[in-house]
């Protein structure tokens, strides 16, 4: 049995569509810029979404001041979707399923004052969103740290690969808050400039927010699968990657070992621009023999959109897929991790047939994806 | 459905229930702060590591511990095979609200590493992994309330996926703490043929049975 | 000097949750990391804040830390040459 990914959005500040994100990604521009906050004196280069354009758009679907910012993002991301594929969320053969880290932590930090604050809690958020489309059930939360996206499309294709649900749509979404912002700094995480994932030069992640949604269905509605796809944890420490890459190695071996494949044509990475983190993927994928396949991470465009990555990152892998692209990695330009990788220097079209996609987070979790044309 | 039930903790109002029986009750603790300390030095635990948890870690731990105390075979599993998948309402909110007043204050802006960090509902998979060394798969759902459905759904496919056999043995259940309210209840589940001779508790898994155990605290 | 010894001594055992460890049983020239207190990657960076917290004093280069967190005994010699 199959699970094809079809439908899909991206809803960022490099646009309100996948076609208009990929237009971006293609021309090489970035959504990450230095901005003020009024909380600090310090510059935050990050990616955030104009709350103006935001209500533009929404009020051609809804009031904006019922919403939260991130609801509202949400809810244009699944309606492209549904609008795209005319799955109804209200049969119960379909579900929804929302990944976030944080969800409406800006109503925990008191930015609404017509906004409940039991909106604070995931569930709220989710159940307010899925009220909009009148789903037949209540959406699935998943909330697992920055591989929270990838997950969500694995538990998507196994539900549906258990018969549970015919069609899946998963979205993925984080806001930019002064909570993750300051959070992110006393980790002295933070990259005051674009991050460069796996480059010699990083200096730390830049924040993004973004939704981004996809359709999983039980019919051929496309011509890309999810083949496989497994998590795993390195055990070891609550915040710091695995220095042998454990985790991430076994949710990459056990994928690719389920497909019965032993390499792939690109491998959208997580590539965070931290010190450790990439330097971590470069030693797993050493360890899996896929140090010479092409790789990139989109963390250079887009920030770390925490929940939302894994989704919009798998998104741009299967218009990658489809549109036969390499996409550059932004802001890398010299090796800087101790095991070579093959990251990728100039945007490129080539047949490629499949994209292996991983993620990695806090509380020592690793997701790994395997998607393949038909 | 083929798993079963080996072991499970509940914990709730200050009340510790093992395999169903009631295990340890603290009169005195007027908060869950208070109560998880007299706990943890109950089981004698030496993990000095549980006092930098939040609440949240601390009681998923302190149930974890009991659930796998209770589980005569759990060292026979092969630690890359079992899977951690949990559940809640609140995620991380009572470690958020303390994360956000450490903000509050532009004149005392003192934001701390080590308790930005469990800001995150699968911190408690993260610290369950390190403490018994589990390397298998992770998942932490949010739902208004305990889902048998869903953890029973999902935790079935973990153990029974066709295509390969990553998973073994599960810890499963539902973390919660909201304020000074926590409830917890942890399982372990394994594979119905992992050893059919085991002898002590088991039941098979279903949401029945899971309804049943998670509302037994007579 | 003495008694800003014994004040980091309290600070750092409230401040890293050290529940078991009493000011005694810190000896202000063992390791904090590695083998001594056992500190990890996360204590390091709340050291950091502890410094700016209760000294006023910023670690610019983090780079630095390693050196200045290795003792108690060094973390006191660098309060007291970067007090103001």
């Amino acid at each position: 049995m199959n699970t094809y990914l079809g439908a899909n959005n991206i809803v960022s500040p490099l646009g309100f569509t996948t076609a208009s994100n990929m237009e971006a990604l293609l021309q090489g521009t970035a959504a990450v810029k230095q901005q003020h906050f009024p909380f600090s004196e310090s510059l935050f280069c990050c990616s955030k979404i104009e709350e103006t354009d935001l209500n533009t758009r929404f009020s051609r679907l809804s009031k904006i001041d019922a919403f939260t910012h991130l609801e509202k993002m949400c809810i244009l991301s699944i309606n492209d979707v549904v609008k795209q594929s005319g799955i109804d969320l209200k049969n119960k053969e379909n579900l929804l399923i929302i990944s976030t880290t944080k969800g409406n932590i800006d109503v925990l930090e008191g930015a609404y004052k017509n906004i409940d604050s039991h909106r604070g809690y995931l569930s709220e958020f989710a159940k307010t969103v899925g009220k909009f489309f009148d789903c037949g059930f209540a959406p699935l939360v998943v909330s697992n740290a920055c591989i929270s996206g990838l997950l969500a499309i694995i538990i998507a294709k196994r539900l549906i690969e258990n018969k549970s649900y015919k069609n899946i749509i998963v979205c993925g979404a984080d806001i930019i808050s002064e909570f993750t912002l300051s959070g992110f700094k006393s980790f002295n995480a933070l990259s005051e400039v674009p991050a460069r994932p796996f480059d010699k030069n990083r200096i730390g992640i830049n924040l993004g927010e973004a939704a981004s949604s996809i359709l999983l269905s039980s019919d051929a509605i496309s011509t890309i699968k999810i083949s496989s796809g497994n998590s795993a944890n390195d055990a070891n420490h609550i915040s710091g990657p695995s220095r042998n890459g454990d985790g991430l190695f076994q949710a990459v071996k056990n994928t690719l070992g389920d497909s019965k494949i032993k390499t792939v044509d690109f491998i959208s990475a997580h590539g965070t621009a931290t010190e450790y983190n990439d330097e971590m993927e470069s030693v797993a994928f050493s360890r899996a023999q896929l140090h010479q396949v092409p790789l990139n991470s989109l963390k250079g465009y887009y920030g770390h959109t925490l929940g939302a990555a894994g989704v919009l990152e798998s998104v741009v892998a299967v218009q990658s897929l489809l549109s036969n692209t390499l996409i550059q990695s932004a802001g890398f330009d010299t090796k800087g991790t101790s095991h070579e990788l093959n990251v990728i220097k100039k945007t490129e079209h080539k047949v490629i047939n499949s994209c292996l996609k991983t993620a990695s987070g806090f509380g020592g979790c690793n997701a790994a994806a395997l998607f393949e044309k038909v | 459905m083929k798993a079963k039930i080996v072991s499970y903790c509940k914990i709730k109002n200050n009340t510790v229930w093992v395999n169903g029986e009631k295990f340890y009750v603290d009169n005195q603790s007027v908060d869950i702060t208070t109560f998880l300390a007299h706990l943890y030095k109950q089981l004698n635990l030496n993990y000095p590591k549980f006092f930098k948890m939040d609440n949240l870690c601390k009681l998923g731990i302190l149930a974890t511990e009991l659930a796998i105390q209770n589980n005569s075979e759990f060292n026979n599993y092969e630690k890359d095979k079992v899977a951690i998948s949990l559940s809640n309402n609140s995620s991380s909110i009572e470690t958020d609200r303390n994360h956000i007043k450490t903000i509050a204050d532009k004149n005392q802006y003192f934001p701390s590493p080590s308790l930005f960090v469990y800001t995150l509902p699968n911190i408690i998979i993260g610290e369950i992994a390190i403490k018994y060394k589990l390397t298998g798969e992770n998942s932490f759902f949010i739902s208004e309330k305990f889902d048998e459905n869903l953890m029973c759904t999902y935790d079935s496919i973990l153990l029974n996926e066709a295509q390969s056999s990553h998973t073994t043995a599960v810890i499963g259940g539902w973390v919660n703490v909201d304020g000074n309210e926590g409830e917890g209840f942890i399982y372990c589940l394994e594979k119905a043929n992992f050893n059919p001779d085991r002898t002590g508790f088991s039941s098979s898994y279903n949401s029945e049975t899971i309804h049943k155990f998670y509302n037994k605290t007579e | 000097m003495k008694e800003l010894i014994e004040n980091l001594k309290k600070q750092i055992i409230e401040q890293l949750n050290l529940a078991e460890v009493k000011p005694e049983d810190i000896d202000p020239n063992a390791s904090l990391f590695g083998d001594g207190l056992g500190l990890d990657s996360i204590d390091a960076l709340e050291l950091i804040v502890l410094l700016e917290k209760n000294y006023g004093i910023k670690i610019q280069d983090p780079a630095a830390a390693k050196n200045i967190f290795s003792s108690i005994q060094s973390m006191a010699d660098f309060i007291m040459a970067n007090k103001k």
